[in-house]
């Protein structure tokens, strides 16, 4: 078996990180700045970073459409933080002056920005993450909650009453920094979802 | 369900690398703090006056009024950062009590202590600092800081002293990277830098902390030559709100620093921006009024 090419949106945010986190597990890593670096690819991360600048930058190089169609095909996809916010169906707390935000609406969540408060609020704890022995140790910076989980959502993480990591199909979101910390199992388990056979329904 | 742990190095500095390939712009309004929102800014330096100003009417510059950076805070849902004058812990203990998401203890301002800076771990909210080279970023580092900009001549709208700056600290750690692992404690000593930081260097070939660029980005051009260099993201002050078209201007110094390696689409979004901020030659500046040497 050939390793996977994964795709690391790298508009802005923790990209780096995410693709180093990868490259150790022996997967080939494509960064993904315009619609034709997604040629290739088995799956997508979605870095953390700033929510706003990345749809802002979504909208200017015209890639909605395309990582929507990379998933119709059958593309695996993540988002850590801000990626998890651009895959949800809804965001809360948008900023005022735009009312609301753009989304890939491929998640059927409800997605609260800032869920958690502000900087002095970011936190870190040890997390059970449904599929992993033992708890994760999980980065929560000024990170969003799942609010509404719609038909067919798993929620795989919960911190206190507030899901923090959900799946549904080929998209996982989490709300907290897998790539900020060493532990590389949950980029171990998407690296595999990604080498396996895409199953179209 | 586990304990949470609050203010720690590993969350300070994981929130500045969420920063990385961004641009964090100066905004002394609400309005302009969602003019900057808008164009894709991934956080606010809420000031009273912006450099360029600062400059122009001389006198003390100090920590902004509550207000305003509430007013700003309340405006935008990007992190909201400000500035403190160096040295001044009140200053810092006001604005981590009003929310602040970051502290930029600043040459900008007037400094308020010549010698000493503050003891930043001390505080749950994380700083930035300016620095000129290698040995005055670790000492920051040492003190707590959870990222570095390299200091440009801020409020000239011109980029010599952040490429200076750029190039000595970039050119300092490959110059670490070539040396044997018995050189380094000299090394340090020469530097004046902790002793663990500069093995730190020494291994990584980068510096702790996330390290942007400031002072004198005025252009797409500008801001794409600092990626260019080697530094994870760009403040910008002046150059945007003394331009002709600050919301052009903003996203297209938003977009240089994404596609900083793509000269056709710098060359697409470089055109038609209007007249940029006038500037300043530095070579007119009496030392006095030059900023960027102030830190130590």
């Amino acid at each position: 078996m050939t390793a996977p090419r994964i795709g690391v949106l790298a508009l802005q945010g923790a990209f780096r990180e995410h693709r180093q986190r990868l490259e150790s597990l022996g997967a080939a890593v494509t960064e993904v700045r315009l619609s034709s670096d997604l040629r290739g690819l088995s799956g997508l991360i979605l870095p953390g970073g700033e929510s706003t600048t990345m749809a802002r930058l979504m909208t200017e190089y015209a890639l909605w459409e395309p990582v929507r169609a990379f998933h119709a095909a059958g593309g695996h996809l993540w988002g850590t933080c801000a990626g998890a916010i651009l895959l949800s169906r809804e965001v809360q707390g948008a900023p005022p002056q735009f009312g609301r935000q753009d989304s890939l609406n491929l998640l059927d969540v409800t997605v609260q920005r800032n869920a958690f408060g502000r900087q002095i609020d970011s936190f870190t704890t040890d997390l059970p993450v449904r599929g992993l022995e033992g708890e994760f140790a999980a980065v929560f910076i000024r990170a969003p909650a799942f609010t509404r989980m719609g038909d067919g959502v798993e929620v795989l993480a919960s911190y206190g009453d507030r899901a923090v990591m959900v799946r549904s199909g080929r998209v996982t979101a989490s709300a907290f920094h897998p790539e900020l910390t060493p532990d590389a199992r949950l980029h171990a388990l998407f690296a595999r979802q990604c080498a396996a056979p895409v199953a179209t329904a | 369900m586990t304990e949470a742990n609050t203010g720690t190095p590993a969350l300070k500095q994981g929130f500045a690398e969420m920063f990385k390939g961004g641009v964090i712009m100066d905004v002394v309004t609400a309005e302009q703090a969602r003019i900057a929102e808008a164009a894709g800014a991934t956080a606010v330096m809420a000031l009273e006056r912006v450099p360029a100003d600062i400059r122009q009417d001389g006198g003390v510059a100090r920590m902004s009024d509550p207000k305003m950076i509430k007013e700003i805070i309340g405006a935008v849902t990007i992190p909201v950062m400000a500035k403190v004058r160096i040295g001044h812990i009140v200053e810092a203990q006001i604005l981590q009590a009003l929310g602040v998401d970051f502290i930029d203890e600043s040459e900008v301002l007037t400094p308020a202590d010549d010698q000493f800076h503050i003891l930043k771990h001390d505080f749950k909210v994380p700083f930035v600092c300016g620095a000129k080279n290698l040995g005055e970023a670790l000492r920051r580092v040492g003190e707590g800081a959870s990222m570095i900009r390299t200091k440009g001549e801020a409020g000239t709208g011109n980029v010599v002293e952040a490429v200076r700056h750029a190039r000595t600290v970039l050119g300092e750690i490959r110059a670490i990277q070539s040396r044997p692992a018995e050189e380094l404690m000299t090394v340090a000593r020469d530097l004046q830098a902790p002793y663990e930081l500069v093995r730190y260097v020494h291994e990584h070939g980068k510096l702790p902390v996330v390290n942007f660029a400031a002072g004198g980005v005025a252009t797409p051009a500008d801001a794409a030559l600092m990626m260019h260099l080697g530094l994870d993201g760009v403040f910008v002050g002046s150059g945007i709100f003394k331009s002709d078209n600050p919301e052009r201007r903003a996203q297209a110094i938003v977009k240089a620093v994404t596609h900083y390696q793509n000269a056709d689409i710098l060359a697409e979004i470089s055109e038609d921006l209007g007249a940029p901020m006038t500037g300043i030659n530095i070579d007119d500046l009496i030392p006095a009024e030059r900023l960027a040497s102030r830190g130590w």
